[in-house]
């Protein structure tokens, strides 16, 4: 076991696990942060995807001790009032289905517009290929990028 | 207008004061912080007091309505649309609706159940007599008040109305609920519908968003421990020993035992299906250290029955013995008339095993004391593992609660509830809340899987490429997918199919769309080899058969609606403007009933780098009355990229009973980039009341797909999944 400070959604966070312990446990038995989820365990599924430096990472497969000063984004953190441009074009396309996928593809998508904040269809098929949804919501995901993308720039 | 005897289910509409302990709205300790609604809506103030006009709602003094939504919601959006139902026939104003998921409770709702596409169909008139119930009672206490008839009030949003007179239902909720419920209830007209019919967001959605805690693996609870288990690597193997010492030494453990979730002796219901009866369980203090205490196990299995490969069960199929072949149905002289006849098609497919794989894994919470048991989680047959859970632990019923979390995908897999005995009987044993954990690995390799299937199909026809004999036999490792009474039974003369099983002890259950699943795809993709045979339009040769089974149907027990089947083809016909497509643009139509509904599609596929690309679904769906479309739509969007993902990519394999498949490596599910680049959905107008939909999209689209890749490909192919094998141009 060893003492690790986090720095979560702009707060900071101490915990005391084995070194080991990926992001993804941390998060969600020890700081009680269960948006990002548990999927498959080994970086296929993408439903634990939380952003470190701004950018995409699989939490299931992130020991906590690589994290070091890296700042740690998840869902809950991804705006104060769930009024992000891509929250927002989820709730408008009405997304989910079970839902349970989504947060995963929301870190995803914010991450992807970061770096691009005007993807092509293909680019935003192949940027969310590592998020599964069992639901088959991939097209309304799409809309929502583009929608997203468009209130963004305007 | 409809005039329903509240009679029916009457315990739910009648004041629940009359009931013990106040009723309703029982210890929703964890899930109160899920309220549903609030923070979406222009919802801003909770009122003072709230009064219960009946099992489904009640009203607050300012006028809020808490709704509550029985069934189990697993992404099926039954949680908005069932609500929905209630507020029509409750003429309020949906903006100040909250919804809350009820918890299982056999006295006040009727088939808290989530399967067979049944909810709103079977829903329907409790739901709309909720409404009705109370805005009887609400117009009541304002006839009262203004000392005038009853039937002179209106409502609308929420507000009674009388000669310019206004009152909002909050100002004589509590007048109402001591009044009392009529023998009788009108309920409205589908004309004069506000809500049902009109696009609403998910209620959820804002908490989706954000990332609150809404599922069953979310929960947290004081003193609560983590749970794992270690089962047989194989169907067929059986549990010899373990040394827990080393796991039991890791830090965090509390305790490592074996366990059974069914003894022996025990008498199981439909819903208790679970392969592996025992196995090694680790408890602790966090996921990590389980997961990592899970690792030191030393467990030896042995061998307890036929260790099963899928080379043997294909082996298997290629030799059906006609002795367990039954005939399901025969009309006319098949027979002789395949004998006869000018041409024969025959053809054969199969598919294999597949798994639900939820994406959020099997799990469940339980508090297990001396006199009670608490459960919580992701359920669809709550009612019936109540009984379980209450044989299991050995508590009367009326000790056993269950609160149903939303779910994580259910497509049958949650039908099946062990998952939830074995949290009971951990948290029995560590006198703890527990909740029990399946990893991805647990959860695909103890499925209660899609079974294998196998069908053979043959047609004849005549000089004049009519369709003059038909047969069908079709089964499965280790269940029948056969419909015996479904189309093309009806439109053909001469008839015969048969039906055959073989055992098998892998574990299978009902997955979307059960039996539909395989049988629908595979028969369409031989009705177009046969439309094709006959040189005819593959729309206009089903047309042809339609026409036949409505006019002059073959047989009684067709099970199908001619005119409906037709009408879904007809409406793809036209959207996707068959018979005019782009070039380089690959066609399939097909059509499918199931669930009381009728589904029609057309694929367009293109070949970029020898590789099929879905360029464009056409769904023509016919479900009656669609309750909310901007849900029903996601559905059949999500069906349909369900139904093609399967059939191209997945399957579930076994060697030695040992599944190859365990997590998302090497079980393929469809990708964003490999689903269809846009599906296009167009409802039927109809005002019959609501059909299936969670299931009917599914089946279909296989058939369209198959025949659109043979377009493209000049090449049919029988087996599943289709990309097993690579396709090129032919
Ligand atoms: S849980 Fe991390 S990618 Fe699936
Ligand atoms: S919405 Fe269910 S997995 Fe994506």
């Amino acid at each position: 076991m060893a003492v690790f400070k986090l720095k979560i959604n702009g707060k900071s966070r101490e915990v005391d696990v084995d070194p080991f312990t990926p992001l993804l446990w941390v998060l969600r038995d020890h700081v009680g942060l269960v948006g990002t989820k548990f999927g498959c365990g080994i970086a296929q599924c993408g439903a634990c995807t939380v952003h470190v430096d701004g950018k995409a990472v699989r939490s299931c497969q992130m020991p906590v001790q690589l994290i070091g000063e890296g700042e740690v984004t998840t869902i809950e953190g991804l705006s104060e009032e769930g009024d992000h441009p891509v929250q927002k074009a989820w709730l408008e396309q009405d997304v989910p289905q079970c839902g349970y996928c989504q947060a995963g593809q929301i870190m995803s998508a914010t991450a992807l517009l970061k770096e691009n904040p005007n993807p092509t269809d293909e680019e935003i098929e192949t940027a969310m290929s590592g998020n599964i949804c069992r639901c088959g919501t991939y097209t309304r995901i799409k809309r929502a990028i583009k929608s997203a993308a468009q209130n963004q720039n305007a | 207008m409809a005039i329903l005897k509240t009679k029916v289910g009457r315990r739910s509409f009648l004041k629940t004061s009359a009931l013990a302990g106040g009723g309703l709205m029982i210890s929703f300790s964890w899930l109160a912080s899920c309220k549903s609604g609030k923070d979406e809506k222009k919802v801003s103030e909770m009122p003072d007091e709230w009064f219960e006009l009946n099992g489904y709602l009640k009203i607050g003094n300012n006028g809020v309505v808490t709704i509550m939504s029985p069934n189990p919601e697993i992404g099926q959006n039954v949680k908005t649309s069932m609500p929905m139902i209630v507020a029509e026939e409750l003429d309020v104003d949906w903006e100040t609706v909250i919804v809350e998921q009820a918890p299982l409770d056999t006295k006040l709702f009727t088939r808290q159940l989530a399967g067979g596409s049944q909810s709103i169909r079977q829903g329907w008139n409790s739901l709309r007599m909720a409404g009705a119930t109370a805005r009887d009672v609400l117009r009541q206490a304002a006839a009262k008040k203004w000392n005038v008839p009853k039937e002179e009030i209106t409502t609308s949003k929420s507000v009674l109305e009388h000669k310019g007179k206004k009152l909002g239902y909050g100002e004589v909720a509590a007048e109402a609920a001591s009044m009392t419920v009529p023998e009788e209830i009108e309920l409205k007209s589908k004309g004069d519908f506000s809500i049902v019919g009109t696009p609403r967001v998910n209620v959820d959605g804002k908490k989706i968003v954000t990332g609150k805690p809404l599922y069953g693996l979310d929960i947290q609870k004081e003193g609560m421990l983590y749970a794992m288990m270690e089962h047989a690597p194989a169907f067929g193997m059986k549990l010899k020993s373990f040394d827990a010492a080393e796991a039991k030494a890791m830090p965090g453990i509390k305790d490592v035992f074996s366990m059974k979730s069914y003894p022996d002796d025990y008498e199981r219901q439909w819903s208790d299906v679970a392969a592996f009866s025992e196995f090694v369980v680790v408890v602790g203090n966090s996921t990590w250290e389980v997961l990592s205490a899970k690792k030191k196990l030393k467990v030896e299995w042995e061998k307890g029955s036929e260790l099963e490969s899928t080379a043997d069960h294909l082996a298997k199929l290629d030799n059906i013995p006609d002795s367990v072949v039954n005939v399901a149905r025969k009309d006319g002289d098949p027979e002789k008339v395949f004998q006869n006849a000018a041409k024969v098609i025959e053809r054969t497919y199969t598919a294999p095993f597949l798994s639900h794989n939820t994406l959020e894994p099997m799990n469940f919470f339980a508090d297990v004391t001396a006199d009670k048991a608490e459960f919580i989680g992701p359920i669809q047959t709550p009612e019936f593992m109540e009984k379980s859970a209450s044989a299991r632990l050995g508590l009367p019923l009326e000790k056993i609660d269950i609160q149903m979390t939303r779910m994580g995908g259910g497509f049958g897999r949650r039908l099946y509830g062990h998952f939830l005995i074995e949290a009971g009987v951990i948290s029995q044993k560590m006198k703890a809340p527990v909740k029990l954990v399946y990893t991805r690995e647990d959860d695909m390799t103890f499925g209660t899987y899609r079974p294998a299937y196998r069908a053979d199909y043959k047609a004849a026809l005549d000089e004049n490429n009519n369709l003059i004999a038909f047969h069908v036999k079709a089964g499965g490792i280790p269940e029948s997918p056969l419909f015996a009474n479904r189309f093309p039974a009806g439109a053909v003369d001469n008839y015969l199919a048969e039906s055959w099983t073989l055992e098998s002890n892998i574990s299978v259950g009902a997955f979307r769309a059960p039996r539909s699943n395989f049988i629908a795809g595979v028969e369409q993709a031989f009705i177009d080899e046969v439309a094709e045979a006959a040189g005819k339009d593959p729309i206009d040769f089903r047309l042809e058969l339609m026409e036949k089974a409505k006019n002059a149907p073959v047989g009684k027990d067709n099970d199908y609606d001619a005119e409906r089947y037709a009408g879904v083809l007809r409406l793809v016909r036209e959207k996707s403007k068959w018979g005019s497509e782009e070039k380089g643009v690959h066609r399939g139509v097909s059509a499918y009933f199931c669930h009381d509904s009728y589904v029609a599609n057309v694929v367009d596929l293109e070949m970029k780098n020898n590789e099929p690309v879905i360029k464009k679904v056409y769904c023509a769906v016919d479900c009656g009355i669609v309750v909310n479309p901007i849900a029903a739509t996601n559905l059949v969007e999500g069906g349909t990229v369900d139904g093609i993902g399967h059939a191209m990519y997945s399957a579930m394999t076994f060697k030695d009973g040992k599944p190859d498949q365990k997590n998302f490596d090497t079980y393929r599910l469809i990708r964003h980039s490999e689903a269809p680049k846009d599906v296009e959905v167009h409802f039927v107008k109809s005002d019959i009341d609501p059909t299936g939909l969670g299931e009917p999209p599914f089946p279909p689209v296989i058939g369209a797909l198959a025949n659109a890749l043979y377009k493209a490909s000049g090449k049919r192919t029988y087996s599943q999944p289709f990309m097993a094998k690579s396709f090129q141009l032919g």
